[in-house]
Order: structure tokens, then C-alpha cells, then sequence
């Protein structure tokens, strides 16, 4: 075996894709013991995957309502031979149409997006790696503010090379972007001896839910203009804002910013539709970028992830259809925004607290009081009990990178409604009865082999896929 | 990476717009100070190598005055090559060099931080032969009745022969392939949902079995070894990434597959060595030559991780048989590397010859399988290179486990791959499908080939693939890499027809161009090999 990794990469064989352990331990649980609503009402419910099941039936209507489309025909002419010999990557002129608009339509229209600047990518994972590699060199640094995607440390790092600075942000600024933490962070990784390329912040946040403060926006212009730096804009969850403060693209602020030009050349928007259209299956993502450079080099990266021409062909016709994309978009705030109460409530009943958000697919959820020490461990011992016990898969925001234990990431949008309000009961019992036992026990049933350190991204990779855990 | 520690070295050089950069294959005739003899290792992109002598220099000057006097329109600038339905992306020569970054960015240099070296190297390739050709055609692609005397373009590998099947095919079948399923109600969660980034396992069996067949195999291939991607591009890449790093390098056959110098060189930092093979052996690797090249890469201190070779080949078209595979395995295990065995075009035989996969190799003997990795997909056999699938097929544990975490980076569409499967599993259909693409292969090779015998130029035998190899030498005025690309300038302008010259692919002997024959249709031929013909008679009459 020793020798078999000898022959392999260093890629292949390291675990710098940054799987979490105990992480994964949730997500084999689940998979052992998957809840059902009929066969297996025992199980674990999953409440770390941030996917947006709750408005499928708007696509299946519209589907049901196109088969031309299904069909591949477009004015009842085939259009298979063109999609079968599509493999350009500058991608299907009017899929990028649809999509800007598409685009343009989530910020109200308040930004105009041109075609030509965006690349399609298979996902928005594919759009992130290649910036990375469009803009860093092996050994250079981002900086994020925390907690952040866990992802990222796979996606941004892993083949690239690059490094990331985190940018402290505390719960007592509500997670907010401050400019001491971004000048720290800066500093930090100064003494590191890494170069900082760039700013990556995720618009709306992932995990905490909120959108990003006109003042954190202009901030991080200032910011990245003062050191000559980029700006990455992940604005995945754009759709998904489903109540005030109103969703601000850093597009949009850019507009409103004097001298823009020094800096537009250095902000960048990665998009997707697995968020918003509840498509992450699709596979589709999107670079947008004024930088003529980059859009070219990542044109040509692309190949290496080029988005079906049947999946372009698919949702080109889906975004252009302008009744569909307008209800759309209502409808799935309407129903997020519900959800979201609905989990919040619950939670109170609970007793437990969450950061206000009013965007993406989760909570940021406060158990920083039912913790026995306020420490990574004990947040490791709230997550297995949760895990164990009240049968619920959730997201420790250690694996997020956050500083201070306590917090987790629930998501709401991938269950039905029956199932949310299960989970809820069950965390609803298990916060009465622990009120009742104050002394942290161990685990009964829990491995007591892992590693329970904060950082634990140090482990040997499994065969098991741990699915994306935006 | 090395390949940074040469452009670093490189001098920073203002563009030259008005230089027609025939020669070169970096960015500018300005940079062609860096253009030394032989030019073959400029089109490889070794040309950072400035061996500092006055010839190369005054060379330089006399091809650029001779350059200007004959110079045509310039072709569009290198970012902006859009071409409908192409496979420009896979066909890049040369190796990008990278600039200065003050003259990337479109907006004047005031900042210090731009793009990276990657960003910017890749930028600035697009002068070669190639993408020239391709713009040429872009804008004035040949059509039977539309645009008579516009440019016909041979060089991509494109099958259009078979598709009208296909697409028959989906006709006939739409409500099995229809990306909605679960009985009488519509559901979209089943696609719509995150699936496994490597493919769905369904997805997967149906490959296995399509390979099995295609392949002619006498056993089937396992689905659980299979890895999918958005299409070979991908998963030649991902195996890179598995196999090799940084400052690796993998031994290629030459001529090879111009793609092969970005897709597997560029964000992995892997070289590519060429083991050159020679006409007086049509073309076939020769292990002594392998041997050789080992030897070499080693005493240069740089380390290889495999071989690559592409079975059918590209651009020859050889089979390689038994006794190669059976050698080449030996080789491998002797110097403990990997083969990578890149089948793309397995399905695509024409020739008499059976065509033998590594898998049936491995499955009959005891060689050691954990160094084997198999490429396939669904771009050429099937002509769909537009759906992106790509396989990547490994004995190895450790691979298949890497390979299947990097495929999120470059994952499978899930409802293209709900409209592929049943059609792959439909055996009747892929084994009529075959037959009937084999002999409309077979026809149109045969009136290619014929139709250049006519003008006294010979191709090389070729059994598989969509390619003739052609030997123009005797047209060419010198002989040398130069002289080849003036042949290939003068068809590209006076007969307006895009081909591949043999320097793109790395061929070390002049006058070889790579001739796409499945882009046309019978009536087109006789229309290349006139204007061929003419070419051919206006050359001749200059010697």
C-alpha cells in the first residue's frame, strides 16, 4: 500500500480536501439511519444539506407545460444535432442571455449584466476553483471573514495551491465585517509570509443567512482598493433573500461607488443555479467579471468543466420564459421566508436563540447555552447528543471555522414541512429533559476514538462521499 | 512550476498586432527574438532557451520582412475565437507563454495585482496555426449551396456522418429518455437534487455496457470503476492531477493530440515529453524509442509518472497491437510508472484491424492492473461532444477514490445523463449503430484517401479515428518546419481549407497534415481535392 502511494500525487494521496471527521461522522450516521417519514421514523433527519426542495413543483408545472422544450425541439424543428455538437466554451449565446437577465431580475433590475462578461462553469464549486487559479499563484492567500463554507477549503485550495487568512468576526458584532478584523487579517497574513491576492466574501452569507451591510460593502471596496487586491463576490443565495434588509450585489455597489473604475476590474461574482432554482443537479455556475483578462483565461479554463448543451438548451428556454421567472422568484421567497419562521419559532419554544437572518436555506443557530464548557469539546459533545439522540444532522460551526463554540447551521429548506416540525419536537424534548441533567455525561454510543480538536481537517480520506454541505 | 521559472525568465516585450504569427506559437512576432532553431521547439513552447547567437536573430529579421510582404489580414485578436459548434477548445498548440501582466489588463496597468501566471499565459496563445485557421473559418465556414467558396474546415474532429441516428433515435424514444420519470407524475426531484459528483451509478452501468460493446470486449467493464466527467477534456486532467506533480512528467508518443500540451500541462504543471515515431514505421511506438526518452527525461532530473498513449491514435490513426500493449505493460512495470490509455476514439474503427483495449489485456493476463487507467467518453464514438461525458477508467483504488473527490470540479450533468441512459442501454440500437458508423467511416475515409492518391499525395494506413494523415512533403518548397507552415498558410488562404499541420502535433518529421475527413459529405469532396489540386500545381510549378 505504502509503495501504491509512492506511485500516486501528492493530491491524490493527502486529505487537503479538508474533510471534516467528525462531519463526516454525522453524514454516515444519517446515511445509516435515514429518517422516512413512513418506513423509519426513528431516523436521522438531515439538516446540514443546504438544498432548496420547496419549489420543484413550479419547475415540474413548467416542464409539463414545455415538452417541446423536454423534447428538444424548438418550433417543432430538432434541435439535437446543434446541442450534440455544442461544445463551444463561450458558451450558448442565449442560455448566458437568459441567465444575465435572470440575474439582472434577482436585483430588481437594478444592475444590467452583459453576456459577454460571464463564463459558464459545471457549478458553482467549477467557478470558485477556477478564479482561484485565474487569479492567485500556488503559495498566495484570500482572505474570508468566518465562519465561512466549509467547502471552501477544498474548493479554493486543494489543486490551487492558494492559501486561506481568516477574518475574524464575532458574534457581538453580529458576524459583521469589520475594518479591524479586515486590517488584522491582512497582517496576519503578512506575517505569514503570504501574499493576499483578494477578498472572498459569500453575499448572502453562508451559514449565518444575512445578507452583506451597504457599509461592509463599501467598506470592503475601500478596502481592496487601499491594497490593490480583488473582491469575490459569492452570490449564490442571491435568490433567496426573503425578507428586508433587500439583497445589495456588490454590482450594485460598485455602480454607486466614485472612481470605480480603479477598482472594477478587480470584483467578481460567482453565481449558480443550484440555490435559487433548486437545481444543484443541473450542475450550471457562472463567473461574472469586468476584467477582460480574467473572463478570457476563465473561458478557456472552463473546458475543463463546460455545462451540458442540453442542460444550457433546458433552462435557456426555462429563464427566458419571463411569467415563469417573475412568479418564480415571489413564490420561492414566499415559501423560504415561511420555513424559515416556521424553524425559528421552534426553536424559541425550544428556548433557543438564532442570529436574525432574512436569506439562504438555514439558520445560525445559538446553543451556545446548552453547551456543558464553553469549548470545542463541549461543542463536539452538544453535536454527537444532537446527532444521537434527538436524531438531527446539523452543522457543528467548528467545521464552518467559527471562533467561538456554540453555534450551529440547521438547514430548513430541504425537508417537508411535517418533517421540520418532527425535528423540531424532538429538539423541543431534548432541551426539557436536559435541564433536568446538568452535568455533561459521555456520549452513550459515541466513538470516543476521534479526535475532538477544532481544527480536524487532518484525517484520512474514506472511499464515502461526503456530499457538498453548502 | 517549471514552467513558470521560464517565463519569469522570459523578457517582458511589447505585442506586435501587425506580425502574421504563422511561426509562432506564442503570442507575437515581437517575441519571436525568442524563436531559435529548430523552430520545432518553439511550437513546444522550450523556446525561453535563447541560445544568443546573431543567425537566429537575423533569421528572425529576414522572416519578419518576408512575414510583412506577404502578409494577409490579420486575424482577430487571440481572446475572441467563438466558433458555433467546434472543438477549438480541444485543440490549442503550442504552449502559452506568459506576458508581463501591465499588458493584459485591457484598462492600463495602474495596479500591481492582476491575474496570475496561469490566467496570463493562457491568454496570449492565441495566435497559433491553429487558432488562426479556425477564425478564418468562423467567419466564412463553407456551405454546399450558402457559402460555396468559403473555408472548409478539416480540422476538427467531428463526426457528423451518424448523427441523424441519435437523433432518430430520441425521436422515436422520447418518453423512455425523458428527464422526467416516476411513473405517471412528473418529478424533477430525482435529477434536480445533488447527486454523486462522479455520475449516477445507473449512469455508470450503462457506460459499462456501452464501452463492452464499442469496444468489442470479450469481458464487460466493472461500473464501479468508473469515474464520469464533464467530458474527456476533464478526466485527462483529473488523472493528471492524480497521477503526477508539479515538475512530473508524462512520455507522449508523437505525433500527438495538440489538446493534450493545455489540457494535461497547464493547471497541473506536468510536461509532456515527446517520444518521437517515424514514417519508416508508420508511425508506430517503438519501446527502444520509449526506452531512450526515459533515460533522457531521468538524466534531466525530472521524474515520469506514466506514459500516455491514444488508442486509436491521434492524428495517425493506428491500432497498436497485442505485442505493443504487452510490451508497453512491461515497460511500465519495469520502470514502476502508470499507462494511460486514452480509447476516445475505440468505437471509431474502420480499418480491418480489430481493435484491442488494455482492459482486454488485463482481463486475460496477470499483469499488475493498478497502473492501467483507461479514457473514454461519449465526444467521438457516439458524436456527442456537446453532452460532456467523459470516463475515467482505473484499476487503482487510490485513483477512483481521488478521481471521484475531483470530480466536482468538473461533474456530469445530471438531466443530460437521465437522457443518455436508456439510449446507451438499448444494446440493439448502439450494435446497429456501429456497424452502420463504421462503414460510413469506412466509405468516406476510402474516397479521401483516393481522392489525395489522385493528386500523388499519399496518407499514412490509419485503422481508426477521423483523421487522414497526410504527407505533403513533396509540396513543400523547404524542408523544414517553416516550410510546412507556409504549405499550411497557402491552404488556409489560396484554398481556404483548414487542416492541422503535422509541427502542431509535435511530428518531427515536416510535411505531415492532419486531415479531418467526417465533417463532410461526398459531394464536398470533390471540391477539397480541386482546390487541393490547385494548390498542389502552383507548388509544384515553383520547384
Amino acid at each position: 500500500m505504502k509503495q501504491q502511494h509512492q506511485m500516486l500525487s501528492k493530491k491524490a494521496t493527502c486529505n487537503s480536501h479538508g474533510q471534516d471527521s467528525s462531519y463526516f461522522l454525522g453524514w454516515q450516521e444519517y446515511e445509516k439511519n435515514p429518517y422516512d417519514e413512513s418506513t423509519n421514523p426513528n431516523g436521522i433527519i438531515q439538516m446540514g444539506l443546504a438544498e432548496n426542495q420547496l419549489s420543484f413543483d413550479l419547475i415540474e408545472s413548467w416542464l409539463a407545460h414545455n415538452p417541446d422544450t423536454v423534447g428538444l425541439k424548438r418550433d417543432d424543428v430538432s434541435v439535437f444535432r446543434e446541442l450534440a455538437l455544442f461544445q463551444d466554451y463561450h458558451g450558448m449565446p442565449c442560455f448566458k442571455n437568459a441567465l444575465a437577465k435572470f440575474m439582472s431580475e434577482i436585483r430588481g433590475n437594478k444592475v444590467r449584466f452583459d453576456p459577454k462578461n460571464l463564463v459558464l462553469t459545471a457549478g458553482a464549486t467549477s467557478a470558485n476553483e477556477t478564479l482561484m487559479f485565474c487569479l492567485a499563484e500556488p503559495g498566495e492567500a484570500f482572505l474570508l471573514p468566518i465562519p465561512y463554507y466549509p467547502g471552501f477549503d477544498r474548493d479554493l485550495k486543494w489543486r490551487t495551491g492558494v492559501e486561506i487568512v481568516p477574518i475574524h468576526c464575532s458574534s457581538s458584532k453580529g458576524f459583521q465585517i469589520t475594518e479591524t478584523a479586515l486590517e488584522e487579517a491582512y497582517r496576519c497574513a503578512q506575517k505569514r509570509k503570504l501574499k493576499v491576492k483578494g477578498v472572498l466574501i459569500t453575499n448572502p452569507s453562508n451559514p449565518l443567512g444575512t445578507t452583506t451591510s451597504r457599509t461592509e460593502l463599501d467598506l470592503l471596496l475601500r478596502f481592496i482598493s487601499a491594497k490593490g487586491i480583488h473582491l469575490i463576490s459569492d452570490e449564490i443565495y442571491s435568490g433567496t433573500v426573503f425578507t428586508s434588509p433587500s439583497f445589495i450585489s456588490i454590482a450594485e455597489a460598485l455602480m454607486e461607488l466614485k472612481d470605480s473604475e480603479k477598482v472594477r476590474d478587480r470584483v467578481h461574482i460567482v453565481y449558480s443555479l443550484s440555490k435559487d432554482l433548486g437545481l444543484p443537479g443541473f450542475r450550471v455556475g457562472a463567473i461574472y467579471s469586468d476584467n477582460g483578462a480574467v473572463v478570457a483565461a476563465a473561458t478557456k479554463m472552463s473546458s475543463f468543466g463546460l455545462v451540458s448543451s442540453h442542460t444550457q438548451y433546458l433552462l435557456s428556454e426555462l429563464l427566458s420564459d419571463k411569467k415563469f421567472t417573475s412568479n418564480y422568484i415571489a413564490e420561492n421567497r414566499k415559501r423560504l421566508q415561511e420555513r424559515h419562521n416556521m424553524l425559528v419559532t421552534g426553536l424559541r419554544n425550544a428556548g433557543i436563540g438564532t442570529l436574525t437572518s432574512n436569506a439562504g436555506l438555514f439558520c445560525w443557530v445559538d446553543m451556545r447555552h446548552l453547551l456543558c464548557s464553553k469549548t470545542f469539546e463541549g461543542e463536539m459533545k452538544l453535536w454527537k447528543k444532537i446527532l444521537f439522540e434527538v436524531g438531527l444532522n446539523i452543522s457543528p460551526g467548528s467545521s464552518c471555522h467559527c471562533t467561538e463554540p456554540g453555534w450551529f447551521r440547521m438547514c430548513f429548506a430541504n425537508m417537508t414541512q411535517e418533517t421540520l416540525t418532527l425535528s423540531m419536537q424532538r429538539l423541543r424534548a431534548f432541551v426539557d429533559s436536559a435541564d433536568q441533567t446538568p452535568t455533561c455525561r459521555n456520549l452513550i454510543g459515541g466513538s470516543k476514538k476521534l479526535s475532538l480538536s477544532s481544527r480536524v481537517f487532518r484525517l484520512l480520506s474514506s472511499n464515502r462521499e461526503v456530499e457538498p454541505e453548502r | 512550476m517549471t514552467q513558470n521559472r521560464f517565463n519569469l525568465q522570459d523578457s517582458e516585450r511589447e505585442e506586435d498586432d501587425s506580425s502574421n504569427s504563422v511561426s509562432s506559437s506564442n503570442n507575437s512576432g515581437a517575441a519571436g527574438m525568442r524563436i531559435i532553431v529548430p523552430l520545432q521547439g518553439v511550437v513546444q513552447g522550450r523556446g525561453g532557451l535563447v541560445l544568443g547567437s546573431v543567425i537566429p536573430c537575423a533569421l528572425f529579421y529576414f522572416l519578419q520582412l518576408y512575414l510583412k510582404r506577404n502578409r494577409s489580414p490579420s486575424p482577430s485578436p487571440p481572446p475572441s475565437s467563438p466558433s458555433p459548434s467546434s472543438t477549438q477548445l480541444s485543440e490549442l498548440s503550442g504552449i502559452p507563454r506568459s506576458l508581463s501582466r501591465s499588458h493584459l489588463s485591457p484598462r492600463g496597468s495602474t495596479g500591481p495585482t492582476y491575474v496570475s501566471n496561469r490566467a496570463s499565459s493562457i491568454t496570449k496563445s492565441g495566435d497559433s496555426p491553429y487558432y488562426v485557421g479556425l477564425n478564418k473559418v468562423d467567419g466564412d465556414q463553407y456551405d454546399a449551396l450558402e457559402n460555396p467558396d468559403g473555408v472548409i474546415q478539416l480540422g476538427l474532429a467531428e463526426n457528423k456522418l451518424s448523427l441523424d441516428l441519435v437523433r432518430d433515435w430520441f425521436a422515436d424514444h422520447l418518453k423512455d429518455s425523458l428527464i422526467i420519470e416516476s411513473g405517471s407524475d412528473l418529478s424533477i426531484s430525482g435529477i434536480a437534487t445533488y447527486q454523486p459528483f462522479d455520475g449516477l451509478m445507473e449512469m455508470k452501468m450503462a457506460m459499462a455496457g456501452f464501452m463492452s460493446q464499442v469496444m468489442q470486449a470479450p469481458s464487460s467493464f466493472n461500473p464501479s470503476q468508473i469515474v464520469l466527467t464533464s467530458g474527456a477534456t476533464a478526466a485527462i486532467e483529473i488523472l493528471t492531477f492524480c497521477l503526477a506533480d508539479p515538475g512530473n512528467a508524462f512520455l507522449v508518443p508523437s505525433p500527438y493530440y495538440p489538446g493534450f500540451d493545455r489540457d494535461i500541462k497547464w493547471r497541473t504543471g506536468v510536461e509532456l515529453v515527446p517520444v518521437p515515431c517515424r514514417s519508416t514505421d508508420n508511425f508506430n511506438l517503438s519501446i527502444a524509442a520509449l526506452d531512450r526518452a526515459y533515460s533522457q527525461t531521468k538524466k534531466r532530473g525530472i521524474k515520469v509518472r506514466a506514459v500516455l498513449i491514444t488508442n486509436p491514435s491521434n492524428p495517425v490513426g493506428n491500432l497498436l497491437n497485442r505485442d505493443t500493449l504487452y510490451s508497453l505493460l512491461d515497460f511500465a512495470r519495469e520502470k514502476n510508472i502508470h499507462i494511460i490509455s486514452d480509447e476516445i476514439f475505440a468505437g471509431s474503427v474502420h480499418g480491418s484491424e480489430k481493435f484491442v483495449s488494455m482492459a482486454e489485456i488485463l482481463d486475460s493476463e496477470g499483469f499488475d492492473r493498478s497502473r492501467v487507467h483507461i479514457i473514454h467518453g461519449l465526444s467521438k464514438d457516439l458524436s456527442l461532444p456537446g453532452f460532456r461525458v467523459g470516463v475515467i477508467y482505473s484499476y487503482n483504488e487510490i485513483v477512483q477514490a481521488a478521481a471521484t473527490k475531483l470530480a466536482r470540479f468538473s461533474p456530469i450533468s445530471a438531466p443530460t445523463q437521465r437522457l443518455l441512459i436508456s439510449m446507451l442501454s438499448d444494446e440493439k440500437f448502439i450494435k446497429k449503430y456501429i456497424e452502420i458508423n463504421k462503414d460510413r467511416l469506412r466509405k468516406m475515409y476510402a474516397a479521401f484517401v483516393n481522392g489525395l492518391e489522385e493528386l500523388d499525395i499519399k496518407c499514412m494506413k490509419s485503422s481508426g479515428g477521423f483523421y487522414c494523415w497526410a504527407d505533403m512533403s513533396k509540396l513543400i518548397r523547404s524542408y523544414s518546419e517553416k516550410g510546412e507552415l507556409d504549405l499550411w498558410n497557402k491552404l488556409l488562404k489560396e484554398a481556404k481549407i483548414n487542416v492541422t499541420p503535422g509541427s502542431s502535433c509535435h511530428c518531427i518529421e515536416p510535411g505531415w497534415f492532419r486531415c479531418c475527413f467526417t465533417t463532410l459529405t461526398e459531394n464536398d469532396i470533390p471540391v477539397v481535392m480541386e482546390r487541393i489540386r490547385k494548390v498542389s500545381e502552383s507548388c509544384k510549378s515553383r520547384h
